[in-house]
């Protein structure tokens, strides 16, 4: 049977309530976006329940502990194809154990997941890392990226913790939405940027603010030692995908 | 701010700091406080990569670059003919916050030409801290240098604004010291690290029963070795600093490679090769020493007192110990699966959550990310196939040479020519 929901995690974790009722054992999860129709198989439309999702994640809580639901969390997150038939796997796995199976690395599933949470992770650690504030005119610290995973919701309390005196967002331009910090609490935002948000033009940001740029690539470059020069090894660190948002690379 | 002045001092002061390699921003507990700026008690995060690929994580900078010592293997020597500047304390503290705020560093890395003399030095140093704690609510990352010969209140009042101290020792051996730099003496940089190290040990017994004490270097003390500027073996760098992590109780100890900065004819001349590889093992025998259970002694002695060049550390041990191998991956404990060649921490915590579950094979220990290039050797898994068969420990290095890759090949070429004919002579 294929189960189609709507992106969300409330509406994936209803969707393995929905498996379990129909007792499907090897059901396929799909969102509603990448669903392009089958002809060969039954296809039930999930309605997000908050009330099926809370039942299954308290089960999963249960059965994995905090740090293995943790995990199924974070992998979601990835948007990887397929990703939502492996977490439905590694779920029945642990509810059909006696153990907890989060480091039970020998089965497929398990060792997917891990996997795909070590590059959930890594992402993650990335956003921290390459998020470039550049200062509006409205004295808001302001962020684009588009990273390869829906790791922002992950990156909420490192930048709230860090910048709790600056108001800040960091905007996912793929994904067409930003996590906003008004010196209180942090909202998940749209908005309608221009396509020249990339340029610092001085119609949104500080006159200051190239300046500082400019100050930071040249700190990037005084600081290089040419002798040891390592492209291959600069590129690991930071690819070329990011370079776009780095003004020490873009300037 | 006047921005080609910043711009022009900044560009000075950073080329002369970037040859302490110190880059980390971990380790210390620091959280925000009143909803000031920043934190640092989550793990380190490198902002950037330089085109050598080191991380760019501190704003690492001098406060100056004038200097009244006169030390051989150090670029801004007094002898040396260079642009010198002077950061004034304000322009050091606005730098760092508007570079903060700007999410393109974890903090402040401060370490001074010595000017006047070290006291004037030091306090100049400790200003720019308690200014940015104090002033600003800063708690970002701060490692500050301790300036040799600075005296015990000036390191106390350091200890309370840095989240870091440290000293470089500089040269390995107290011979080479008096060599390249005869105005300095052993005892002057290890009189600020003893006085630190004595704090922490007090703060830590009195946070025990005060729980507001206040910090004091809270991710403790660092320091750094020049390697390949005299002629230093390996074990008298590792030696020297296995001997810095147990009396002084170092978080980190540096290697850096030599990099030539001046003819001087008691220093290998402009033109020479950064000894990269060598710096690259050192790190592999302190990561084994720190990490892995191992104790200086096994990796380098009398018999070996240098490191291997073609192959690492680790496996270099294994090699003259066979007689310990193989171990079964299902069985042994922790610290023997750490002992094998291949594989890392990470993958010895796999493999002990993972055989609990089942007796593990070679297609899963591949899964699970295992070297088994390596580790096969060395390792028997619930399976009846066993690469090892009592090969000699020259055939198994010459066998894992030959199935593997690296960059540093070219360095150590004509060892492996000489196995490639060894090879073709057994063929035909």
């Amino acid at each position: 049977m294929v189960f189609i929901y709507d992106s969300s995690f409330e509406g994936f974790l209803s969707a393995v309530f929905m498996a379990y009722e129909y007792k499907c054992k090897q059901p396929k999860i799909v969102k509603r976006e990448k669903f392009l129709g089958d002809f060969f198989e039954e296809v039930e439309e999930v309605i997000t329940s908050e009330e099926k999702s809370k039942r299954v994640w308290l089960k999963v809580k249960e059965k994995c502990g905090s740090r293995g639901s943790q995990q199924i969390y974070w992998a979601f997150l990835s948007e990887l194809n397929e990703i939502e038939n492996t977490l439905f796997l590694y779920i029945q796995h642990a509810l059909s154990s006696t153990k907890n199976i989060t480091k039970d690395y020998a089965n497929p599933a398990v060792l997917k997941v891990a996997q795909t949470v070590k590059q959930v992770g890594r992402e993650k650690h990335r956003m921290d890392a390459f998020v470039r504030f550049r200062k509006t005119k409205d004295d808001i610290y302001f962020a684009t990226v588009e990273p390869d995973f829906n790791v922002l919701p992950l990156n909420i309390k490192h930048f709230k913790n860090r910048y709790a005196d600056q108001k800040w967002c960091i905007y996912d331009l793929k994904r067409n939405y930003g996590i906003f910090y008004d010196l209180e609490k942090v909202e998940i935002i749209q908005l309608d940027l221009p396509t020249s948000i990339l340029e610092t033009s001085t119609d949104f940001f500080t006159t200051e603010e190239i300046q500082f740029q400019h100050l930071w690539k040249n700190y990037f470059d005084s600081t290089n030692i040419k002798s040891r020069k390592n492209t291959k090894l600069h590129q690991q660190h930071v690819p070329k995908r990011y370079w776009k948002y780095l003004s020490e690379k873009y300037l | 701010m006047n921005f080609d002045r910043i711009k022009e001092k900044l560009n000075i002061l950073a080329d002369a700091a970037k040859y302490d390699v110190s880059c980390s921003s971990s380790g210390s507990k620091r959280q925000n406080q009143n909803k000031g700026l920043g934190d640092s008690s989550g793990m380190g995060i490198c902002h950037s990569y330089t085109e050598d690929g080191r991380c760019v994580s501190l704003l690492k900078i001098l406060l100056t670059n004038h200097c009244i010592f006169d030390c051989a293997y150090c670029v801004t020597r007094k002898s040396n003919d260079i642009k010198r500047a002077a950061f004034k304390v304000q322009e050091v503290v606005d730098l760092t916050i508007n570079f903060y705020r700007r999410n393109y560093i974890e903090g402040l890395f401060l370490s001074s030409g010595i000017f006047k003399s070290p006291d004037t030095t030091m306090e100049r140093l400790v200003q720019v801290a308690k200014k940015l704690r104090l002033e600003e609510n800063f708690n970002g990352y701060i490692h500050l240098k301790s300036i040799p010969g600075a005296n015990d209140e000036l390191m106390h009042e350091a200890g309370l604004y840095a989240d870091r101290l440290s000293v470089n020792i500089e040269i390995p051996t107290r011979e080479g010291l008096k060599l390249l730099a005869p105005d300095k003496d052993r005892k002057d940089f290890l009189q600020p690290m003893n006085k630190v190290k004595n704090e922490i040990i007090r703060y830590k017994s009195e946070k025990k029963i005060i729980k507001s004490t206040p910090k004091f270097a809270p991710a403790g003390q660092s320091t750094q070795m020049i390697v390949g500027a005299t002629n230093e073996t390996d074990a008298q760098v590792m030696y020297t600093a296995a001997y810095f992590y147990k009396k002084y109780q170092m978080k980190r100890v540096y290697y850096s490679g030599y990099i030539p900065i001046s003819y001087d004819a008691r220093l290998p001349s402009i033109g020479t090769d950064v000894p990269l590889l060598r710096e690259n093992r050192l790190y592999q025998a302190d990561w084994l020493m720190r990490f892995y259970g191992f104790s200086i002694e096994e990796l380098l002695n009398k018999e070996h007192p240098n490191l291997d060049s073609d192959v690492d550390p680790k496996l270099s041990w294994a090699l003259r110990n066979l007689h310990l191998f193989p171990v079964d991956v299902n069985k042994a404990d922790k610290q023997m699966l750490a002992r094998i060649p291949g594989l890392g921490m990470k993958s010895v915590y796999k493999i002990l959550g993972a055989r609990k579950y089942r007796n593990l094979n070679w297609e899963h220990l591949k899964k699970i990310g295992v070297a088994l290039n390596r580790a096969k050797y060395f390792m028997v898994c619930n399976s009846q196939e066993w690469e090892k068969k009592d090969l000699s420990a020259m055939s198994i290095k010459n066998l894992i040479l030959q199935n593997s890759k690296s960059k540093f090949r070219n360095t150590y070429n004509n060892q492996l020519n000489l196995f490639d004919k060894q090879d073709a002579l057994i063929q035909y």
